[in-house]
């Protein structure tokens, strides 16, 4: 069942982007950078994590889990190290995406050439 | 030309897009990945004993693995304008701006081309990202204590 819900659930919000897209003229980037703060807004009051309990891994694939993410690590340190740990925190949890972005991208650049 | 006839006559040529099967090609795309998402964390718990907490950061690793592949291997591009924001709003959409800004700046060079525009497209939604949870959360741990 929880196949089902990541299913429903990541379908759902790359929906709502689709119809964003088709319906006003944002371009995919201003789409991905309102669904980081959107996903940030909703974990400010926990919310995400409750996504995530009931949809399972589905909801970790959209870029709203980004800025979850984000959000979690700066709080999740802040309560041991107080207004520091908000700034020291906040790539704790996505840190292992963005390296491996910068990474592959990178090493992958390398070997291939741009297609024209 | 004026501007009405010039609007009339591309109306005529452009086709029209489809919003409806936009947005069912996006929901059945994103929806794949999500699942796709969902299959490899239970397989990783299931068949290799890995940690929930590992089991996803090596799914969303192996995600953006594949869409940066699938970028310098040059069909992703294809793939995109068809499954649109299916593919955009998951994460592979953050892998394919990060690899395709690289691999389009490779000729300028390594510094001023590679390195320097490695977050063209990428670089709002970290930026975005971490402002907007760096508020959010001093909101939150002034507020509500964390």
């Amino acid at each position: 069942m929880i196949f089902l819900y990541s299913f429903l659930f990541c379908g759902f919000v790359c929906l709502i982007g689709q119809i964003i897209l088709d319906n006003t003229k944002l371009t995919p980037g201003h789409v991905t950078s309102l669904f980081v703060v959107i996903g940030a807004f909703l974990d400010s009051f926990g919310l995400y994590d409750k996504f995530i309990k009931w949809f399972g891994a589905g909801t970790l694939v959209p870029i709203t889990s980004f800025g979850h993410s984000l959000i979690h690590g700066a709080l999740a340190k802040a309560d041991d190290a107080g207004f520091l740990g908000l700034l020291a925190g906040m790539f704790n949890l996505t840190s292992s995406g963005i390296v491996s972005a910068m990474v592959f991208g990178f090493i992958l650049t390398l070997i291939f050439k741009a297609k024209d | 030309m004026n501007k009405e006839r010039y609007k009339e006559i591309t109306n005529e040529i452009v086709p029209e897009e489809d919003k409806v099967k936009n947005g069912f090609t996006a929901f059945l795309v994103g929806g794949l990945v999500g699942l796709l998402g969902q299959i490899i964390v239970v397989v990783l718990e299931n068949n290799f004993n890995v940690a929930h907490k590992d089991a996803t950061s090596i799914m969303i690793v192996f995600l953006i693995f594949v869409a940066s592949l699938c970028t310098a291997l040059g069909f992703f591009d294809n793939l995109v304008s068809k499954a649109k924001a299916g593919l955009i709003v998951p994460i592979t959409g953050f892998a394919h701006a990060m690899t395709s800004a690289m691999l389009d700046y490779k000729k300028e060079g390594f510094v001023t081309g590679i390195g320097a525009n490695a977050f063209k497209l990428t670089g709002s939604v970290i930026l975005y990202g971490v402002v907007s949870a760096y508020i959010f959360g001093l909101v939150r741990y002034l507020f509500f204590g964390g």
